[in-house]
């Protein structure tokens, strides 16, 4: 077992990864001083707002704004008429592609609005007061559709259709009618209808789960300011300063050159800040005004018109023979991806198995569309839905079989060399070994107290890596600047200091970090993924190592040897030959004679990062349930994962806490809900019940650290795996409180109440 | 939308006047349901009158053996005045149960009553306490029962001009207890699926001579269930006279199944909850 | 009506602003006094991000007008560390890795200060009970409520060092 059984006496094999510095942007963080969406603030700027459809689908008849337009204060008003009418396009944003034109539309509406909430018109005027008002007076005459907001309801024979050009991909032969199923798409192999059907234990069930949101506290928000030659500024928090330009750039028909993002801090995001809603909007606002404009959405407008994960429906099979092998799965399951096709469908049905061997298997994902919010990804996007149903049979099965529901997981692990079924060998993963850790914890054993119960769960992602750019300048005293293009999400300032330092062997303070505009630094994909710490983190790994070379290169020049007769260690380059032999340079002493021995000291290193291995994540969550009420408290929970090297444990931990806290919340208590005119129920956060702090226990952490070989220092990625698994280990632990299983989340009081009743 | 004006006036008189003066001003007391409105333009008030600055409106004041609370007394002030949180704990508890430390710094019992939520955490409380209001208006004053200020869903019972001055509630009777319990999906911040107040009498030898019941969130209005409270006088609060007492809190109930909750499930916690809160009250009885 | 004038007590200063009648504490430290520390994440009272400590009460600053500050008391996240001298919650935030994206945290500070000030050594219970009306989507609220506790812990100990001394 590779976790360390006492966090204190555990030493990694470096001396500034593995340590746990204060982050670079800290302070600034603690004092207020951070600047995030809505706090910038341009010279002359006007505040913007959007005009958002009441109807969950309709065509729009007309727009009159002249009563907006002539409202004093008024500087510019915008339809979908102002934006360019775009051909069908698929461009790649990272986390999924998207199709530019859909992209435009959901950012403003054309011909139709597919859902509550949906952006009709937007207005800048020189107060935030005006431009409301100004919106309001907007006249909008809709024919308004019936809708559909269901899985069975968008399937339904003659169900109203959103794209009427959008027939099933993914099927041996194009239908022969448009529907609102974008896609089928199945993996799998061997015989699983034959396997199951030979199985000593079969298990099946239909689980569900709601549509849920991010839930970054900060709202969406930007600040577009568009020149007379074209040129235009756009500051924003997002997760992709480059994705931003990238968007608007194709949406606008504007050189990329001519689009300079500058990315802001930005207030979470979890997937949910990748894609544009508002920069094409200011964009157009300020093109109109000629003067820079800010668009915020509000706590509402995040909740019904940014981009939710999916919810789903699964049908699933489980058998297995009697010692707990899992001979065959069957599942077949539907994600509700809202107004526009999806991305979780493919990444669902590839990650639902990918924790264990099954050699006979086969599960079908469907995309399908209804008149909610275009979804977005969520922190491994489509794995928790998924994952969910498979965690919840296997956990019965133990049950049936009498086996211990972390062996019988064991028993199937995904093990280094074996074959997904993809096709592809599986890298130096280490599932067996959260596993073997979660058995081995203190919170696996400890007696449970009446009413309560014990769940485990496992899951997967597959993380990812991509293109990356970093830079790294010397100051002329030594110290080390290194930039990237990857927004600082939740502390990766402080792992690229750390790596650098690591790298050049110098202290974690001599390093500063900065997050650059798109202007300032090469292409670098989004942050997400898991990647940044990964990909960029290994571009700012070989930049070090070319400033590295670069510095016993002017060594050598200074002291007029061969480079080969320098050495780096300490942070300094070493002689080892002439009558300098012995003694040494450091950083600060080459970069103040840089001058004389060839200019600058930089390095730039740009790269498309390989080799990203998948991360795995053990459960172990204890629940209370009141037999009364139905009401379930969470008393213990503890998260196991495979997260190769920590770089900073700190912020490792607090994504494997982060993720389970959202985790459980999507277990529990949170959703989307509609009313019967299709209009969000509950776009808030009374309603929207995101766990608070006293719904939560402490949550322990083990990171089991089994390095990635394709990383200098070990990293996979950590961010998205720990959401995956505690849908199943709230769902088993309650399950074993209550002694019967609950398909459907959440798992709200009254849900809970009502299935014991039913029972009793 | 044209701005609203903003007094603050000093008296009751002036406020008074003011209110009548404008049939679209809105009192600002606490303000954590009156903003919300505003910002979200379910309201459009052309003047607002800040009740704060006048004397006497905050705190918390003997009277007549009971208690004379300010009609903008903060929730978390009710908690900090020793005596009324030893007389009527059920009713401090739930006014401290509503939105977050930094809402019941500023909400008030008075501002949960007006604006007439059937789910109202304070209400059912002061209910069962058997709380009067003192109302202001331009033709004086007068004192109602808690349970007439509201009629229905936002809905209360002041007439044009008129505020609340004031929440009394009666000296602790000997023997006496309250408590109030709610249900919700979280641990805070959540509106009450379904909320029950009790407030009991027990003589020296245990013997319930006065019950009184009260659930929220299961009606358009508080309910004070009076079959439930004649269902414990007379009784030791065994098991059987708490099943009848639940059974006729069933019986009152009559929710609506919405985003909060379903009809089958309202009515099932309003019983399960107000034998719970019988329970705490008997307690608290028993130690009084 | 116009703008209203106001004076208040910010974070020790006098300080005069204007604004609408029905603008928010928040729009007008934000907007007026350029005090972007405090975040508005609902403008509903619901997620904390905009708490202030108003005449020595924590408050949802989205939830009060700007109008109700005249003659008040109000300390923002800005005034909470003394000049270079980071206040012991903040340091242990940054110590106890806290925060992720931030945007949670001057709440969450301003909140915890407030705590402290009146209870000097909460349990856990007490901690997550008063920070509830703060979300943090981030950190699963673990580091969070450490955080807090160790901050707590050290304030005690320079407390009774004081008096030692003293």
């Amino acid at each position: 077992m590779n976790a360390p059984q006492d966090k204190a006496s555990f030493k990694p094999a470096y001396d500034v990864v593995g340590t746990r510095p204060v982050r670079p942007d800290g302070v600034e963080k603690v004092t207020g001083k951070a600047i995030y969406g809505t706090d910038h603030v341009a010279a002359g700027m006007l505040h913007g707002a959007i005009l958002r459809s009441p109807h969950p689908h309709a065509r729009i008849r007309s727009i009159d704004t002249r009563k907006a337009e002539a409202l004093p204060g008024v500087k510019a008003v915008v339809t979908g008429a102002d934006f360019p009418s775009l051909a069908s396009l698929e461009v790649s944003l990272g986390e999924g592609s998207g199709n530019i034109a859909a992209i435009s539309r959901n950012c403003m509406a054309h011909e139709k609005v597919l859902y509550d909430g949906h952006a009709v018109a937007a207005v800048a005027a020189t107060s935030a007061v005006i431009a409301e008002e100004a919106a309001a007076l907007i006249e909008v005459e809709y024919e308004v559709l019936p809708h559909v907001l269901t899985i069975d309801e968008a399937l339904a024979p003659g169900a109203p259709v959103l794209h009427e050009d959008m027939f099933t991909k993914g099927l041996p032969e194009k239908p022969a009618e448009p529907s609102n199923a974008a896609l089928c798409f199945t993996v799998g192999r061997g015989e699983p209808d034959a396997a199951i059907a030979a199985a000593h234990t079969v298990v099946s069930g239909r689980y569900s789960a709601l549509a849920v949101h991010q839930g970054y506290i900060e709202p969406h928000a930007c600040v577009a300011s568009y020149n007379a030659d074209g040129q235009v500024q756009v500051w924003a928090s997002s997760q992709g300063a480059f994705m931003i330009r990238t968007l608007c750039a194709s949406i606008l028909g504007i050189s990329q050159a001519d689009i300079r993002v500058t990315p802001l801090e930005i207030g979470g995001g979890f997937g949910g800040k990748t894609k544009v809603y508002l920069e094409p909007v200011a964009i157009v606002l300020s093109r109109k005004s000629g003067r820079p404009v800010r668009l915020a959405m509000s706590r509402a407008d995040v909740f019904r018109a940014s981009g939710p994960a999916p919810g789903v429906v699964a049908d699933i099979t489980v058998g297995a023979d009697a010692d707990g092998t899992i001979t065959g799965v069957v599942m077949e399951f539907k994600m509700l991806s809202g107004a526009n096709p999806g991305n979780d469908t493919h990444s669902g049905a590839m990650s639902a198995l990918a924790h264990y061997n099954v050699a006979n298997c086969r599960v079908t994902g469907w995309d399908v569309l209804c008149n909610t919010a275009a979804t977005a990804a969520y922190r491994a996007p489509g794995a928790p839905q998924t994952i969910f149903p498979v965690e919840c049979c296997i956990d019965e099965i133990a049950q049936k079989l009498g086996l211990d529901p972390i062996d019988i997981r064991l028993k199937n692990a995904a093990r280094p060399g074996d074959v997904g079924i993809m096709g592809m060998p599986a890298g130096e993963i280490g599932y067996a070994e959260c596993l073997e850790a979660a058995k081995a914890h203190p919170h696996y054993s400890a007696p449970l107290g009446p009413n309560q119960g014990r769940g485990i769960a496992g899951g997967t992602w597959g993380n990812y890596g991509g293109p990356s750019t970093a830079t790294v300048n010397l100051g002329e005293d030594g110290s080390v600047l290194v930039t990237t293009g990857s927004p600082d999400i939740g502390g990766s300032r402080a792992a690229m200091a750390m790596m650098a330092a690591e790298t050049l062997e110098i202290a974690y303070e001599q390093v500063r970090v900065t997050i650059a505009d798109t202007s300032s630094i090469g292409f670098s994909m989004l942050t997400g993924g898991s990647r940044t710490t990964f990909a960029t983190g290994k571009a700012v790994i070989l930049a070090c190592e070319e400033i590295i070379a670069t510095l016993r290169a002017r060594a050598a020049v200074m002291w007029s040897i061969d480079v080969s007769q320098t050495e780096w260690r300490g942070g300094a380059v070493h002689c080892l030959s002439g009558d300098k032999a012995g003694t040494s340079l450091t950083m600060g002493q080459i970069a103040a004679k840089a001058g004389f021995s060839g200019g600058p000291i930089a390095a730039e290193v740009a790269l498309n990062a390989q080799g990203f291995l998948p991360g795995f994540g053990v459960h172990i969550c204890d629940t209370e349930v009141d037999p009364e009420t139905g009401h379930v408290s969470v008393t213990r929970y503890t998260v196991v994962q495979d997260v190769g090297t920590a770089i900073h444990p700190d912020y490792v931990e607090g994504q494997m806490q982060g993720g389970a806290a959202q985790g459980i919340g999507w277990a529990l208590n949170e959703g989307y809900v509609y009313d019967k005119a299709g209009r969000m129920d509950n776009p808030g956060f009374l309603d929207y019940r995101m766990p608070v702090c006293s719904d939560l226990p402490m949550i322990d952490t083990v990171m089991v650290e089994k390095p990635n070989p394709a990383h200098p220092f070990g990293v996979k990625g950590v961010g998205e795996v720990p959401i995956v698994p505690p849908l199943g280990a709230v769902a088993n632990a309650v399950s074993r409180a209550i002694g019967l299983r609950v398909h459907d989340l959440p798992l709200t009081p009254d849900r809970v109440y009502a299935a014991m009743q039913g029972k009793s | 939308m044209p701005s609203p004006q903003f007094h603050s006036p000093e008296t009751v008189e002036q406020a008074s006047a003011l209110l009548a003066a404008n049939p679209q001003a809105r009192v600002l007391a606490g303000g954590t349901d009156l903003i919300v409105q505003l910002r979200s333009r379910r309201i459009a008030p052309t003047a607002i009158v800040d009740i704060k600055r006048i004397a006497g409106m905050s705190g918390i004041r003997a009277a007549d053996g009971g208690f004379a609370i300010g009609a903008a007394t903060p929730c978390t002030a009710l908690k900090d005045d020793k005596a009324l949180a030893a007389a009527w704990p059920g009713v401090v508890e739930a006014a401290n149960l509503i939105g977050s430390v930094q809402v019941r710094n500023r909400a008030t019992m008075a501002g949960n009553l007006c604006n007439a939520s059937p789910a109202a955490d304070s209400v059912p409380a002061l209910v069962a306490a058997g709380a009067t209001v003192l109302i202001a208006g331009p033709s004086g004053q007068r004192e109602v029962p808690a349970a007439e200020v509201t009629s229905g869903p936002g809905k209360n019972t002041l007439a044009h001009g008129e505020f609340v001055v004031e929440i009394r509630l009666p000296a602790r009777p000997q023997g006496g207890g309250d408590a109030y319990l709610r249900s919700i999906p979280r641990t805070e911040m959540d509106i009450a699926v379904v909320g029950a107040g009790a407030a009991l009498v027990l003589d020296a030898s245990g013997t319930c001579t006065s019950a009184r019941i009260s659930i929220g969130a299961v009606a358009p209005t508080v309910l004070l269930v009076e079959a439930a409270g004649a269902a414990l006088v007379g009784s030791k609060l065994d098991d059987a006279a708490l099943e009848r007492m639940a059974e006729a809190v069933r019986v009152a109930a009559k929710p609506i199944a919405d985003k909060r909750g379903t009809v089958e499930y309202r009515i099932a916690m309003a019983g399960v909850l107000a034998k719970r809160v019988v329970e705490i009250a008997r307690q608290r009885a028993e130690k009084a | 009506m116009g703008k209203m004038m106001i004076s208040a007590t910010i974070n020790g200063d006098a300080q005069q602003f204007l604004c609408d009648p029905a603008a928010t504490l928040l729009d007008a430290l934000r907007d007026e006094l350029g005090l972007t520390g405090s975040k508005e994440g609902c403008g509903s009272g619901d997620c904390g991000a905009c708490t202030v400590v108003l005449d020595g009460q924590m408050v949802c600053s989205c939830l009060v007008l700007a109008a109700e500050a005249e003659g008040r008391k109000i300390a923002t996240i800005e005034g909470v560390a003394e000049g270079s001298e980071l206040h012991p919650v903040q340091r242990k935030f940054l110590e106890k890795g806290a925060l992720q994206c931030g945007f949670c945290t001057p709440g969450f500070i301003v909140a915890s200060k407030a705590l402290l000030d009146h209870n000097p050594d909460p349990s856990e219970h007490e901690v997550r009970y008063w920070l509830a009306g703060n979300l943090c989507r981030c950190t699963g609220y673990d580091k969070i409520v450490r955080a807090v506790l160790d901050a707590a812990a050290e304030l005690r100990q320079e407390t009774t060092t004081q008096r030692v001394s003293a």
